[in-house]
This record gives structure tokens, sequence and C-alpha cells, in this order.
């Protein structure tokens, strides 16, 4: 199993930028690391804590907020309340033990497909050089 | 005569588009033609839009696809329009489909011929020419229609006749069709929408600028080199040599304002797009060093001054008032020569790079045209109109917008495009409705208490992800997956024929269910939710799972791991879709009556569109008369008295029956949304009561008092209003215009540049010198803002003597007995003894616009005008909808432009006028009012004021609330849902994000 283990991403993407952006990766075939598992949410201003919680109780080694650069959100300032959830989200995680590297927030614009790309290269080294979440390893037991 | 409900729009730039999905919303056919491959135009070049840096294309592109689905709008690229004829109303307009030897019906878009093709290094159109294609193309990844076009001037079976099978072997769909031919088409129209927009300046003919040299492109070169969808990938560099360039140089007014007959115009355009390129080059690098030699820096327009600053300020762009008269090469570099005017020096400057700032030009091939069919062009080659119809051609039934025109920028473009389209629709309203389709739909089945049944197809795209993911082996897993019924694969589930399998199968299976695994949702989702509802199932039943953009294409050597990672894709789909519910897509009635604010040339001009179109207006007044600020103008640019237009306009508003005036009166309250408001009407001590569906507000603005601005006193120092009252009468041998005073100030609310002051100012010396060539005119200015075919005007004073003088912020003129002013030019102190002084103040926006605004929930930027939804793309609308502004209420401009946005408010107004009812969005929030304690958090939360706290528990307003779940989100207790994206259906796909 442990030779086997790749990073387990989750990744939150609002409907008009980010997800926009990893869609723009793909059509320039930017080629990324197959770690992420993308959900598509409206506005990362409905990033529920909840389910960032639950991702990591899943087993998800990281879990990454993306949205609308600040005032670009197509909700006018949904992304602005998102911030302010993964902010107090950050302290939640540190209770919890686990690594910054495991709650990030990236804000990416609809054209950033290479930014996009750079982005996921990025967090999966930066997840594979901590190792699986001890979330996970609880989990597996 | 009878009219014919449909329209032809010439052009498929932004204009084109807005145009067409105004008049296709508002009940006409329209038929959209562009003459390359893809529309989009000039827009969807650009990486960037000022002054927000906005993405242009990703603000761009929903409205393309927007256009390309539309029931009502066809969308015909790479077609030609040959001839008009007719009248208005009733035009035969012949148009010719120029083949692209390849089968648009059949093509779907995958660019596998392409990647097959031979003939490489063609310098690509989309590109300007910096890029390459091949002979078989589509021009950019988001082109619409996405389809595949021939370049026969390129491919090797026309030019050599060689049997090359390339593009036709790899085309599995049997898409190119080298027999084709053009076809030519007669189309019957009530009316034409000339678009056509205008091209960037070709600069070959400037030798001596360099234009040839590689290191020296122009300003949509350029843009193209910083976009990321650019032959680059986004990376600056040099094209010679490849070198991340450390110095650039921007180089204005090349092709603009130049004493040569044809381009002597200023294009308004290029101060601001050359700061927006800078700025973005510095984002990529801050150490890049930036130079923008300029004449004037011309920031006309809303936040274009602020930019200007920032440009300046966070930037460190250098910015050169001076003359560039030479760009030459020296050791690899590029050496430019210049005339400094704020130190009468020639200098010269290395740089790694030089980017022409080009106007805007007309297309010889456009101008051929509009001539053929009888519209009267201007000097430059620009469609011509006069002020107070800046939409409408000479011919009956003919219309313009957009830089066909005259130079403009987006905004202003799609403001005349919502305009022409709002114009329009008033000649056609009888024949509204009488040609647009409307999909009959079969009864919705009731899907509630069944046990899901879900159908999963799974596309193979081609090779676009057949050929990485192995997509047998997803669907042999999805179909373990509880509650699938029925999987299989399709060769590409977007064709007819893969829609047809969709359908049948959810009869054949009784599928209350359905998930797509193939590209995005955001292009692809309507289309299969469409398929669905066809096939009488809720198209919220229905979820996508992005195995391309989001696997296969992007990891194209891990095969294995992106077909695990495929299956886990469709998994968390299928887990969703399991817990979809059906959706209202609900309609709210709209009461087909407006209101608008402010009896001014703006609100009177939209008033007597939307009564044009045959609605009801209430049009309110606060003074007791008519006619607003233009009251007290007395000359326009160009000769014409605007009072002859005023006076024609209040008489018609009078004479109208479908126009209740109310003056002396204001709006005190506003309750609703979207369809049913309710204002009350304060009038002479009675309040009134009336209900509209939507409303204007053109509350318009005044002239800044100076009051202690160098000694106003309203009689030797007075304002440019005050000198229009006087000005046929005034005895003087020497006046002094001092321009920028009380505008472009350092803090706000007046930071802004009025726009309009140096033509007033140019305008009123012009018609002083005409009187007495005698009398010495001086006027005092920061930069010459005369833009477009103003600077005409500019160039026509100083032949007729007026003296311009340039003052700075740190030496700025002081006014006694004499005038004294530090001329930087000639490095002199000037003292002038002037009989008047003339000062040049900024439109400031109207007092009420801050009640107004609380009324109607809609905000104010910091200068106190209001604030559109856009400052792109819905410059007349407010994010509020139903809700429009038009004239000095969005900020300082000229009459021809107020009036363009006061038929763009009109026309945006018509849309839900004329439907009788909107549509509401189907994904919105909706509360549990058992969990509901009422807290208030959701309220807070919501930028769109949709939720209220009624009797303790929330509420929501369907018609407000856009569905973002911000507010469901916050709420403490979960009594919050947001439908479609509800808490469970989330938490199902992360759980089956992973499979272990
Ligand atoms: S829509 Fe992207 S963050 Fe709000």
């Amino acid at each position: 199993m442990e030779e086997e283990w790749i990073p387990k991403i989750t990744l939150f993407c609002c409907n008009w930028c980010s997800y926009a952006g990893s869609d723009d990766a793909g059509v320039g075939r930017k080629q990324q690391p197959p770690t992420t598992r993308t959900i598509r949410v409206m506005c990362s201003g409905r990033t529920d804590p909840a389910f960032v919680l639950a991702a990591l109780l899943e087993g998800s080694d990281a879990v990454l907020f993306t949205g609308c650069h600040i005032g670009d959100c197509h909700y006018i300032s949904g992304n602005y309340k998102a911030k302010k959830k993964f902010e107090m989200l950050k302290e939640v995680v540190d209770e919890l033990g686990l690594e910054d590297e495991r709650l990030q927030l990236q804000w990416i614009s609809a054209s950033e497909g290479s930014e996009f790309a750079a982005y996921i290269n990025k967090v999966t080294e930066e997840i594979e050089a901590i190792g699986p979440s001890p979330l996970r390893q609880e989990w597996m037991k | 005569m009878e009219r014919v409900g449909s329209v032809l729009v010439v052009g498929g730039g932004v204009g084109g588009i807005q145009a067409s999905l105004d008049l296709a919303d508002s009940g006409f056919k329209v038929y959209l033609i562009d003459h390359r491959p893809s529309i989009g135009g000039g827009m969807a070049q650009l990486d960037k839009t000022f002054p927000t840096c906005d993405c242009s294309l990703c603000i761009e592109s929903p409205k393309l696809v927007e256009a390309s689905r539309h029931p009502n709008i066809d969308v015909l690229g790479y077609t030609e329009l040959i001839s008009v004829e007719g009248e208005a109303g009733n035009f035969i307009a012949k148009i010719n489909k120029k083949s692209r030897y390849v089968d648009v019906d059949i093509c779907n878009g995958c660019g596998a011929c392409t990647a097959k093709c031979p003939v490489k290094g063609i310098p690509s159109e989309f590109d300007e020419g910096i890029g390459e294609r091949r002979a078989i193309y589509i021009p950019f990844s988001q082109a619409v229609p996405n389809k595949a076009t021939i370049d026969v001037e390129h491919c090797l079976v026309f030019t050599i006749g060689r049997n090359c099978k390339g593009c036709r072997k790899a085309c599995t769909l049997d898409a190119i069709k080298l027999d084709m031919e053009d076809e030519e088409v007669d189309l019957r129209v009530g009316a034409v929408l000339f678009a056509t927009g205008a091209v960037p300046y070709d600069p070959s003919d400037l030798t001596q600028y360099s234009p040839e040299h590689p290191d020296v492109l122009t300003a949509m070169q350029f843009e193209r080199l910083m976009c990321a969808n650019g032959p680059t990938g986004g990376h600056i560099k040099r094209l010679s040599d490849g070198e991340d360039p450390k110095r650039i140089a921007f180089i204005q007014c090349v092709g603009s304002r130049t004493p040569k007959k044809d381009i002597e115009y200023c294009s308004a355009v290029c101060c601001n797009y050359a700061t927006k390129e800078a700025i973005i080059t510095k984002e990529h690098s801050r150490d890049v060093d930036i130079s923008i030699f300029y004449m004037d820096y011309r920031a006309c327009g809303k936040g274009f001054e602020e930019f200007y600053k920032r440009g300046k300020e966070e930037y460190g762009i250098n910015y050169i008032r001076s003359r560039a008269s030479e760009v030459y090469q020296s050791n690899g570099n590029l050496v430019v020569k210049y005339e400094d005017l704020d130190e009468a020096q020639i200098k010269e400057e290395e740089f790694d790079m030089v980017i022409l700032s080009v106007g805007l030009s007309q297309p010889k091939r456009t101008q051929d045209l509009l001539r053929k069919i009888g519209v009267n062009l201007n000097e430059f080659g620009m469609v011509e109109t006069v002020m107070n119809h800046p939409v409408e051609t000479n011919v009956p039934g003919i219309f313009v917008c957009g830089t066909a025109q005259g130079p403009k920028d987006i905004p202003e473009t799609v403001a005349q495009s919502s305009g022409a389209a709002g114009k329009i629709g008033s000649l056609l309203s009888d024949a509204r409705n009488t040609l647009t389709v409307k999909k009959e739909l079969p009864p919705e089945k009731d899907v509630t208490g069944e046990e899901p049944r879900i159908g999963v197809f799974v596309c193979h795209c081609g090779i676009n992800i057949g050929g990485v993911v192995d997509v047998p082996a997803v669907v042999e897993y999805v179909k373990t997956l509880p509650n699938v019924v029925y999987a299989a694969d399709q060769p590409y589930t977007c064709s007819d024929d893969g829609n047809k399998q969709i359908f049948d199968k959810i009869h054949e299976f009784d599928l209350n269910r359905v998930v797509v695994a193939a590209c995005t949702p955001r292009t692809h989702e309507p289309l299969f939710q469409a398929t669905c509802a066809e096939a009488g199932l809720n198209p919220f039943l229905f979820e996508f799972a992005n195995i391309r953009e989001h696997c296969s294409w992007i990891h194209m050597d891990e095969k294995e791991l992106a077909t695990q990672k495929a299956k886990e894709v469709v998994r968390m789909s299928v887990a969703k879709a399991r817990l979809l519910e059906p959706l209202e897509r609900g309609e709210i009635p709209v009461n087909q009556k407006a209101l608008v604010i402010g009896g001014g040339i703006s609100g009177m001009s939209a008033a007597l569109d939307l009564a044009a179109g045959g609605f009801p207006v209430c049009l309110v007044e606060r003074s007791g008369e008519l006619g607003g600020l233009l009251k007290h103008v007395t000359a326009l640019p160009r000769g014409k008295d605007p009072r002859d237009i005023l006076n024609e306009t209040i008489k018609k508003v009078e004479e109208n029956d479908l126009i209740n005036v109310y003056l002396n009166s204001e709006v005190t309250s506003v309750s609703g949304s979207v369809g049913n408001f309710t204002a009350k009407i304060l009038s002479h001590g009675k309040e009134d009561e009336i209900d509209f569906g939507v409303a204007i507000l053109a509350t318009g603005g005044d002239e800044f008092k100076p009051d202690g601005y160098y000694g106003y006193d309203g009689k030797r120092v007075i304002t440019q209003l005050e000198l229009e009252k006087i000005i046929d009468e005034i005895e003087a041998n020497t006046i002094v215009m001092i321009q920028c005073v009380g505008s472009r100030e350092e803090e706000p609310p007046r930071t802004y540049c009025s726009k309009i002051c140096c033509t007033e100012a140019v305008k009123n010396a012009i018609r002083i010198k005409e009187r007495n060539p005698k009398t010495e005119v001086f006027i005092l200015y920061k930069d010459v803002r005369t833009y477009g075919i103003n600077e005409l005007l500019y160039r026509d004073a100083r032949d007729k003597g007026v003296i311009f003088i340039r003052y700075t912020d740190e030496q700025k003129p002081v006014v006694n007995e004499y005038v004294e002013v530090y001329d930087e030019f000639i490095g002199q102190e000037i003292k002038i003894k002037p009989d008047l002084v003339v000062l040049s103040t900024p439109m400031v926006p109207n007092e009420d616009n801050d009640a107004v605004g609380k009324m109607f929930k809609v905000p104010l930027a910091p200068s106190n005008f209001f604030l559109e939804a856009h400052v792109k793309l819905r410059p007349v609308d407010f994010a509020t909808d139903g809700v429009y502004l038009c004239g000095l209420a969005h900020g300082p401009k000229p009459i021809d432009e107020c009036i363009a946005q006061a038929s763009a408010a009109a026309g945006r107004a018509s849309i839900p006028l004329s439907a009788g009812k909107v549509i509401a969005e189907a994904i919105v929030a909706s509360v549990d009012e058992e969990k509901c304690v009422g807290c208030g958090v959701c309220e807070d939360k919501c930028a769109y004021l949709a939720v209220s706290i009624e009797d303790g528990k929330a509420t929501v307003n369907r018609a407000m609330c856009k569905g973002c779940g911000t507010c469901v989100t916050a709420c403490p207790t979960g009594a919050m849902e947001q439908l479609h994206f509800k808490n469970d259906q989330i938490l199902a796909q992360v759980k089956h994000a992973f499979a272990w």
C-alpha cells in the first residue's frame, strides 16, 4: 500500500473562475499529476467547513479552496466570505495537528490554466513531501 | 406595410453578440453573421480589459455560448453580406456562406484534423500574425461555432492538387467535404444592424517606427503575447531571440492624431489599453521598466483617470509627454527618438521592445459594402449618425453600433448595441414573436418517491478521452455501482446521435437520473439537460462528470491512473445523481409598465423609446420642467443648437399618451422586485402610489460650482455653463479658460476626469473666435482630452489661433488681476491680463443618488455616480434585476452617449417588459422553517439582499436570489439549503471522491 500511495487531494472549485481555469488547463493540455478530485460549487462562498472536515476525515491528504480572484467573484463577494471560512478552518486544522499544506486557498481566474496546472503540481509535491494524512492512517486502521 | 420579425446583425464582435442576444430575448429571430470563422471579434483576442483587468475571454465567452445556443439566433460564421434591398421593416439581405470544406453539422470541433495537417507555419489571424496555425484550423479553443475551416490558400489539395489525406484520415466523423461550395442565401429581415467594428491600424507604412522589426509589435500583437492562450502561452518575450525584455516602450497615437488625411482623429482607447498592457506586464514581472510616450493622456471614461494614476503611482510606469518620431535599431536593441515636450528637447532612449499603440481604423471592405447599400460614411469611413440618433444611419431600418460608428471602448459599444436593439425592437414591435420558436416539451415525469434509476453515458470523444482513459473499463466499473441500471460508452455523446441514445435509453430503461461522463459542464450541461427535458425528465436530474478537461487531457502519459481517476470522477457524479431532486424554474409575471426617474434628455429619450415599444411610462422629474442640464447648453460641437433637439424631445414626451409626466415630484419609497415594484411619489404635497415592472434611473447631474477655486465669483470668473449663457454678448479682448478645475483631484469624490470639459472648452473657444477673431483665447490645460473625432475641433481651435498652455499640478495657475502660469515648454512664467476667466468644472452626480440608490438597493461608486452591474459588459444594468441606468447618472458623458445609453436602458428594460415574465433562477437558496431560528446570519451574508427575516424566519426572495450558496454555508442550524448543491449532495461527492 505504502509504495502505491499518491496524494489524494479534494479540490473545491467555483463554477465561474477556478473550475473554468481548470478547464482551461485541460484545453491547453497542461499536464498535472492525477491527484485531485474536483467538486464544483457555484461560488467559493459555498465551500462549507463541514465539507472540508468531511474530506479530511474521509482520508483526503489535502483540501484546496479555490475561487475567483478577489474582486472578480461572480456573486460580488462570495470569495471574501470563503476567505474568512478558510481562515477559521486553518485554526481547526492546526488543532487537529495537521500540517499547513493540507488546507490551502488559491484564487484562479478562468484564463489561468497554466497557473492552475503549476499550482496542482506544486501542491502535489508538497503533499508528497509530507506524506499521507495522519487522519487517513488512523482511518485505515 | 407588413413588418418582418427578424433582424440581420452583421459582425459578431461583442457589440453584435450583445445586440443579437437582446433582440432574440425580446421576441425577434436573429441572423448573426461574421466573415471570420468564429464570432468573438477583437474582444476575444484581448488578454484583459481596462480598467478592471478582467480576463477578456472569460467575460465574453459565456456570451458566445449563449448566442450559439439561443433557439432564436442563427450564428453564421464564415459568412459575408453581399447586398441589402428593400425598406425599413422589410429587407432582403443576400448573404454568402463561404465554404469551410467541413460539414459544420457533423464537425464537433475535436481538433484531430488540425494536428494531422502537414502545412504548418501559417500566420494565425487570431494571433495577429505572431502565432501559427495549420491549413485546417479552429481559430481559438473557445471558438463559436467550434468548427474546423480549411484555408484553401494554403491547403495542399487546393494549392498544388496533392492528394493529401492528413485531415480526412484524422477525422473519424467524415466531416471534411472537399467538394463543398459557397452558398448564397436570401434572408428576409425587418432591420439590419451593422456591428462591423474597426480594426487595429496597420502600421506597415509608418516605416519611421521600424514596424517590420520582430520586437516592434502592435498593441494587439502584444495583447496576444501576454495572453495565456497566445503563441507563447502568456510568456512575454522578445520574438527575435526569446529573451525576457527588461525595458519596454509604448508609443501612443500611431495611426491616429496624425495630420495624414484619414487618421486625423483620436482613437479614444489607446491611452487606456497602453496603461492596461503596461500594468499587466508589470504584474508578470515587476522589474521590467516601462515607458509610455504620449502627447496627451486621455483617460476619458469611468474609472480611467484612477486607473492612469494607479499605473503611475502603484506600478511605477514612466509616462513621458513627448512626440516619438523614430524607432531605429542599434546593436540588437531598439532606440526611440523623441521630443520631450516638457523639456523641449530631442532625446533618445534604448529599449528591448517597442509597442506601437495603433489606432482603430475602418476596414475597407466594410466601407465599400456600406456605401453600396447607401449608408453615409464620414471622411474617415465611419458610419455617420446625428447627435440625437446615435445608432441610426441615414437609411431607415439600417442601424449601427460600436466602433463602426467611431472609435470607442467596450462598454460604450455594448451600450450602443443594446440601444440599437431597443430601437429595432420599437420599429418592429408589431412583429414581435412572429418568427421566434419556442420548444414544446412533453409533460414532466413525476419521480418523487422513486428509487433512483441511473443511466450513465461515457464519452470517448474520439480519441480525446478514449485515447488515454480505458473507457470500456470505466463503463464496466460504473455498472457495479448501486442504482446504475444502464451504462454504455459512446463515440461522441454530444453528437445528435449521442443525444438520441440518451433520449431512447431514458424511455427504454425508465431512467430517472442521467449522468454523462465527457467534457465540461460549463459548455455542455445545457445541451444534455435539454435532451433530458425533451425526454420528459426534469433537467436537474442530470449530472456531469468531467473526464476530459479534468482527466484525459491533463494526464496524457498516465493512462492507468487516468482511468482510475475517471472511474472515481464518475462515481462521485453517480453519488450526487442519486440524491438529485427535480427543480422548478419558476416564472415571475412582469407588470408591463416602467418608471423613469429624471426628466433630462436621457430620461426623456428612455421614456420615448419605451413608449415607442408600446409600454406605459411614469416619468418623474424633481424640478418644475423637463429638459435637465441640456437646457443650459447653447451650442453643440460642430454648430448645432441643442435646444432644437431638446424642445423637439420635450414636445414628443408631452404629446405621448403612454408617458405620464410627474413634475415637481420625487420618489419617496420603493418596494418589490423585478416585475412587481411599487413606489410612492410625492407630488405637490400629496402622495401617489404607482406600480411598475422595471425602473430606469436617469437622475442626471450638474455642473460643479467651483466656490473657492481661482476666485470664482460668477462675474469675472465664471464656469463654462455660465459662459454658454452670455457667449453671444461678451465683449472681451482676452479670455482665459482653465481646465480640470475641481476634477482629477487627489481625494474622492472628484478623482475622475469629467470627459467632456476639454471638448466643451474647445468648442466655446471656437465660438468666441468665430464671433470675433481678435479676441485672444488661452486654454490652460493638463491634457487636452478631445477624444474621438473631437480631435478635429482641437486642431480647428489651434488653427483659429486659440493658445494652449499646459500647467501641472505642482504649478497650478494663479488668478488675480492677472493670470500667471508657468509654461514648461518655453520654460517661462507667463502673465495674461484677461477680461474673463472661464473655469472648466466637472459634471457632478445628482445629490439624490444616495437616496434613490438606497430605495432601489443599487450601489454608488466612490464618485457618487451609480455603479453598474459590470463596467464592461453590463453598462446600463444594475446587479439588481429590473433596474437600469443611463446618462449622467452613470458618469459624465456627452449628449450622444447619453442618448445611446438611454436607448440601451430602454432596450434592456424592454426584454422583461415584452416577455411579460422573467424566469426565476432554479438553483436558489431555500429555508427549512422547522430548523430556522431567525438568527439573520444569512441575511447579512447575501450580497443581493434576497434574504430577509420575516416573522422570525428567513425568507428567500426567489426573484432576487442568484444561487451562490453563500448564505447556506453561513447558516449555523442547517436550515438553509442551496438547491442542486445541497449539503448531502456535496457530502456524497466528498465521500466518493477516492476509492481505496
Ligand atoms: S463565483 Fe468564483 S468565487 Fe464566487
